[in-house]
């Protein structure tokens, strides 16, 4: 059984943020990534693992090697997240709203 | 009034975000409700945050430092330094996550926001542009700013990743 682990705590590491990004392009195995970063072999499979295990990135064998690829149930569409970015300055801005019903009832 | 929407643009090559916004108020009261921390308090904060303004002094190179409360009490602190200010046009300035005492988190994102103040026939209009140094800045910024006051779910959080594909 494959240990579980929080989708934010994946995301919250720079690092992982930017292997994200390069598998975003394409699928890479370990050794491309490694290419990518100032790191070790070990420490970058340490951060993969920890993809692996939110479940934002799927490791499958290809030939000989292992292939690390974003799930793309996970990554949904920029459009939704979009909306959850608007609601919240939407929320902000109706509170506005009202503070400045209230000044200009003030100036009356 | 019923037409005071919000224009909202994400310009992911230049990591900014641009968000337009008519206010049904004359100038001077638009620029107090962003400038003053009493009236800042009383809408800043997404509900159920509450935003508490610590410290506050605007003019050119002063700071406002102030938290963002949830239902439960938890703080996440920030700190703005007010960089450009022409009175009731424009305001530039920096933020930051920082510390109760306004040591900015140099870990966490930062952004520089620029807010434009027009009026026009009683309407006021704020632009407001939000310069991130990378796009993935900005899934940080919320999750770590409004992540109880949005319904967002951590797995949208990385959506915005997939904009390198398909950009």
């Amino acid at each position: 059984m494959k240990k579980r682990r929080d989708v934010f705590q994946a995301i919250a590491d720079p690092t992982r943020r930017e292997i994200l990004g390069l598998l975003a392009n394409e699928p890479l195995n370990l050794n491309s990534i490694t290419e990518n970063f100032e790191m070790s072999r070990p420490a970058i499979s340490q951060h993969i693992k920890v993809l692996d295990e939110s479940g934002l990135v799927d490791i499958r064998n290809k030939g000989r090697k292992r292939f690390c690829y974003i799930r793309p149930q996970k990554i949904k569409k920029v459009e939704e997240w979009l909306e959850q970015f608007k609601e919240l300055w939407e929320d902000r801005f109706n509170q506005l709203d009202q503070t400045l019903t209230n000044l200009n009832n003030e100036d009356q | 009034m019923n037409n005071l929407t919000t224009n909202f643009v994400i310009d992911k090559k230049n990591h900014i975000v641009k968000i337009v916004r008519p206010f049904a108020a004359p100038k001077k009261n638009v620029w107090a409700a962003w400038t003053e921390p009493e009236l800042l308090d009383q809408w800043w904060a997404p509900k159920p945050w509450k935003s508490e303004t610590k410290i506050m002094n605007f003019k050119e190179g002063g700071r406002r430092l102030y938290a963002m409360v949830s239902s439960e009490g938890e703080k996440h602190w920030s700190l703005i330094t007010y960089t450009s200010i022409t009175p009731k046009t424009n305001f530039k300035c920096h933020d930051g996550f920082s510390d109760s005492e306004g040591n900015i988190n140099e870990d966490m994102p930062q952004s520089d926001w620029n807010v434009n103040f027009v009026e026009s026939e009683g309407i006021t209009t704020v632009n407001i542009e939000i310069q991130h140094q990378q796009l993935s800045d900005l899934e940080t910024i919320i999750e770590m700013g409004f992540k109880e006051g949005m319904t967002a779910t951590l797995e949208q959080l990385s959506e915005v990743l997939t904009t390198k594909k398909n950009s």
